[in-house]
């Protein structure tokens, strides 16, 4: 707050301001001092290619520009670059006639094939993970991080489908949300999905600071955008294809803001009409620029102070080693097998039961032993 | 942060960095990169190490944070076809693969196990966090530790595999960011992810053990192989000659060698003609090596990329090979495995391995890790050789516990020379619970690869003397005698359908179910509760108004 009024102030003050110095006015006034990604995309098969060429689209525009792959979780929930239907291994095309590779040569999946479920989006989105979980599948965010959250794949009126055998309700991202909210795990947060009656599964978000985008209202479907005939199935869907032209117009210093993005595949274009959110969004859409969410910001502290490295103590051994026989026969042979459970030695049971039936006829009589034999 | 700089000298470590291309008898081409970083530190004792170098340091915090002696992962793509391209330098089965060696100062090795394979699967981008006691086994006398030690105590080595793994560049990535050069510069240049998928047979693995550091073999250093096998396809690139070169195999050529590496080589294979006459490979160079590996003496042309004159006036090498076709040594030792049967209820599994020197006799040892829904009857377990019955030696059999852990089934065979032993063992398909199916339980469950470990006997004496300077390629296993060497064959993973039920039955259960409770209890309640009573129709107009009429004036209503 303190660095808003600043910079209102400095403005008012300055008629011409310097290049420099509104620059810098500006990078305090979002508010946000880290960005982060989940990148997900629900569906399996072969003939889903295009939502994951979606998801890859969106990540290359992210990473382009600035984010880097510790910020960013993408999960694919099945593999179409080394598919044994893909003509071209490692390669997904975005555009028809190969002209856009989006899977590139540097890229780092942290959840793939069945670890996408909806349990761990959720997780994800939370932070209850558990503890053996390395930090690239974390998202390590905090209150001054900007979260951007794509979800793509087949939905319907309330739901979004994953992998073809669970869902994930409106009510439980809202909820996610507002629990995200309570631990202070974001700052602002810009939610965009793509599916069909995508404009559903933002009705129910209550937490504040949310603005969200889909690509079709409630009753519509999300159409895909164009097959390409070597491949056999469909490459992209339109709004994010639309999507990822209108990206690939916006460098890191960009100052484009959300109602260019609100613009983004007219009905004309989409066929669908595509939704947006911005109620509970706090800032004017307006003030909030596109580098909020799909760029990053990065503070470098630098500091002169000195630090005294240890030395590490050399320790020598004085006996000899030497390499272990890889296939010893005589010694695998007289392996002894290891006794794990203990069973009594043979004859105890047959002595127990003797015992037992002594006891018997000791008891009660021996005219009871005739009967027996 | 400005460090103060220390005097005492930091350990020694050394980045040397070669590739194999070995031109194979069907056309295709098998090219194996190999990086090794030798490193005179001591993780275990002492105080924490903090400055790496060329040791990357993701895996030098993991050696010393889960005690690991020895760690061996592989990301293999493809089956490697014995009969049709002889050994690899290092044989690796399809999916992923991890064993490894805990130190013995490790109290709760399962425990371990755990939170090593969930850190090894953030750093190479794989699901590995699927490995669970579902699919660790723990050898009792395969896979003996690679490197130096004394101890052998197998409570301290973990083995499992994921036949389902998919690699792809997003493995490749993290993989490549080890390497000290990164792929900048060096023989890591030519590792493009779009030529190396492109091919019938992709591996990459990463390879950590404690070696001897001379040959006193007093002081010990740890080494990091990263090595990448790749086999090429003939027909792949559309021309079916005999004809290949580094820019049609990986569309690069080489520039450089990586300024930290002590030593950086190509070697190409041309045993099999030296004279030159139906081989040939340009630029030529003089320089050739002879080497022992996989029980052969093997004629190599080297290239030195450390030195300015390889690389020529052009400044970049492309090297160009052209053969002709010629025979291939068959391999003595291959294997292979396959399911008989037919429904969804029992099967069998056949595992043959083929034994071909012509007179000689050799040890094997089979590992065999089956998932706890194929329920494998022992009883039904048989090993024939020509027909005839031939007894391990020593059979080692942990039963599986449903959900809990797998089969395990270690044998010793001696297979006879000339010879072909089946090992054959029933089994009954278990009805699985319905959250436990994948997604597309369609696919089919898969079964791991078995391994066959063995000593074979070599046609030349082998090299016993390990620290003198060697190929990386011939000096990976260690070799203790000379008339045989060891060597690992995996066979192919098993596909196996189980039974699997509608997932739509419920919705169609409770559809039909309400339908049915629908029209019949509702007919049967309107039957049972629905009275009739007479009612009038209501009079017209006209004779409303008459009624009025009449009301008003006494007289009864029409």
């Amino acid at each position: 707050i303190i660095f808003y009024i600043f910079s209102t102030l400095y403005f008012q003050l300055s008629f011409s301001p310097l290049v420099p110095q509104e620059n810098a006015g500006q990078f305090f006034s979002s508010g946000h001092t880290n960005n982060w990604a989940v990148l997900v995309c629900t569906s399996r098969f072969w003939f889903n290619y295009r939502h994951v060429a979606n998801t890859l689209s969106v990540y290359r525009s992210v990473k382009r520009l600035g984010i880097p792959d510790s910020h960013i979780v993408l999960m694919l929930a099945d593999d179409m670059a080394c598919n044994h239907r893909n003509p071209k291994p490692a390669t997904v095309f975005s555009h028809k006639n190969m002209e856009l590779n989006v899977y590139g040569d540097d890229v780092e999946v942290d959840y793939r094939g069945y670890e996408v479920t909806v349990e761990n989006f959720l997780r994800v989105l939370t932070g209850r993970l558990p503890p053996s979980t390395p930090r690239s599948k974390r998202l390590l965010s905090d209150d001054r991080s900007n979260i951007l959250i794509y979800l793509t794949g087949h939905g319907g009126n309330g739901f979004l489908k994953f992998q073809d055998s669970e869902e994930i309700s409106n009510v439980e991202l809202a909820d996610a949300f507002e629990q995200m909210w309570q631990k202070r795990r974001y700052n602002e947060l810009l939610f965009i999905i793509d599916t069909c009656q995508g404009a559903s599964m933002y009705e129910r978000f209550y937490s504040p600071n949310l603005m969200a985008l889909a690509s079709s209202q409630v009753g519509e479907d999300s159409l895909s955008h164009q097959p390409d005939l070597a491949i056999g199935v469909h490459l992209m869907d339109r709004y994010t294809f639309y999507l990822l032209e209108f990206l690939e117009d916006i460098h890191p210093s960009s100052k484009a803001n959300m109602n260019d993005l609100f613009k983004v595949c007219p009905k004309s274009q989409c066929v669908s009409t595509p939704g947006h959110r911005t109620d509970l969004f706090l800032r004017d859409p307006g003030s909030a620029l596109i580098t909020d969410f799909f760029g990053s910001v990065r503070k470098v502290e630098i500091t002169m102070e000195t630090i005294n490295l240890t030395e590490p103590i050399q320790q020598r051994q004085k006996e000899t080693y030497s390499y272990v026989d890889q296939l010893p026969v005589s010694e695998i042979i007289h392996q002894k097998p290891k006794q794990k459970d203990w069973h009594p030695p043979d004859g105890f049971i047959l002595g127990l039961w003797t015992l037992i039936l002594l006891v018997f006829f000791k008891t009660y009589g021996m005219k009871h032993l005739k009967h027996i034999f | 942060m400005m460090p103060v700089p220390s005097s005492v000298p930091q350990p020694k470590d050394d980045f040397q960095e070669e590739l194999v291309i070995r031109p194979l008898h069907s056309g295709d081409i098998y090219a194996s990169f190999q990086f090794r970083t030798l490193w005179e530190t001591d993780f275990m004792r002492g105080n924490k190490v903090s400055h790496y170098r060329l040791f990357p340091k993701s895996l030098g915090q993991v050696i010393s944070k889960f005690s690991v002696r020895e760690l061996h992962i592989s990301f293999t793509q493809g089956y490697w076809r014995t009969m049709q391209w002889g050994q690899p330098f290092l044989p690796s089965p399809p999916g992923a693969e991890l064993w490894v060696w805990f130190q013995d100062s490790v109290t709760d090795v399962d425990g371990t196990w755990k939170e090593l394979t969930n850190v090894l699967s953030g750093i190479f981008c794989a699901s590995l966090n699927f490995i669970d006691s579902t699919n660790t086994v723990q050898p009792s006398a395969s896979f003996k530790p690679l490197g130096i030690g004394n101890v052998t105590d197998h409570r301290f080595l973990r083995y499992a595999t994921l036949p389902r793994e998919i690699v792809c560049t997003e493995n490749l990535t993290p993989w490549k960011k080890l390497l000290p050069c990164g792929s900048k510069a060096g023989l890591a240049v030519l590792l493009k992810s779009e030529k190396l998928f492109h091919s019938s047979f992709h591996s990459q693995a990463v390879h950590i053990r404690p070696v001897c550091q001379d040959w006193q073999c007093k002081t010990t250093s740890w080494e990091l192989r990263q090595t990448l096998n790749v086999v090429f396809d003939l027909h792949t690139p559309g021309q079916g000659k005999l004809e290949w070169s580094l820019f049609k195999m990986f569309s690069r050529t080489l520039t450089e060698a990586c300024p930290l590496a002590s030593s950086s080589k190509i070697y190409i294979d041309i045993t099999d003609d030296p004279q030159g006459e139906q081989f040939e490979v340009s630029p030529a160079t003089h320089l050739l090596s002879q080497a022992m590996v996989l029980g052969d003496r093997r004629t190599f042309s080297v290239y030195d990329l450390t030195q300015q004159i390889t690389f020529g006036t052009v400044r970049s090498l492309n090297l160009l090979i052209r053969w002709k076709s010629r025979d291939m040594l068959r391999p003595l030792l291959h294997a292979e495995r396959y399911v008989a049967g037919y429904g969804l209820q029992t099967g069998e599994i056949h595992t043959l391995m083929y034994n071909n020197h012509p007179y000689r006799s050799f040890p094997v040892l089979l590992l065999d890790s089956v998932p706890w829904y194929l329920r494998l009857y022992i009883h039904t377990l048989t090993v024939t050789s020509k027909g005839k019955d031939n007894k391990p030696s020593y059979i080692h059999y942990q039963p599986s516990k449903d959900r809990v852990r797998p089969h395990l089934l270690e044998m010793l065979v001696q297979l006879p020379p000339n010879s072909v032993t089946e090992v054959t063992v029933q089994f009954e398909r278990a009805l699985l619970k319905w959250t436990e199916y994948t997604p597309d339980p369609n696919h089919g469950f898969y079964v791991g690869s078995s391994v066959i470990s063995s000593l074979v006997p070599s046609i030349v004496a082998m090299d016993t003397n390990s620290t003198r300077e060697q190929p990386l390629f011939s000096s990976f296993f260690p070799c203790k005698e000379e008339s045989s060497y060891f060597m690992r064959v995996y066979t192919e993973p098993l596909l196996v359908n189980l039974p699997t039920p509608d997932f739509s039955m419920p919705y169609n259960v409770i559809c039909l179910t309400c339908t049915v409770v629908a029209v019949g209890y509702g007919s049967l309640y309107n039957l049972l509760t629905r009275s009739f009573q007479i009612e009038e129709p209501s009079p017209g107009l006209a004779k409303r108004i008459a009624n009025i009429i009449r009301k008003m004036r006494g007289v009864p209503p029409l």
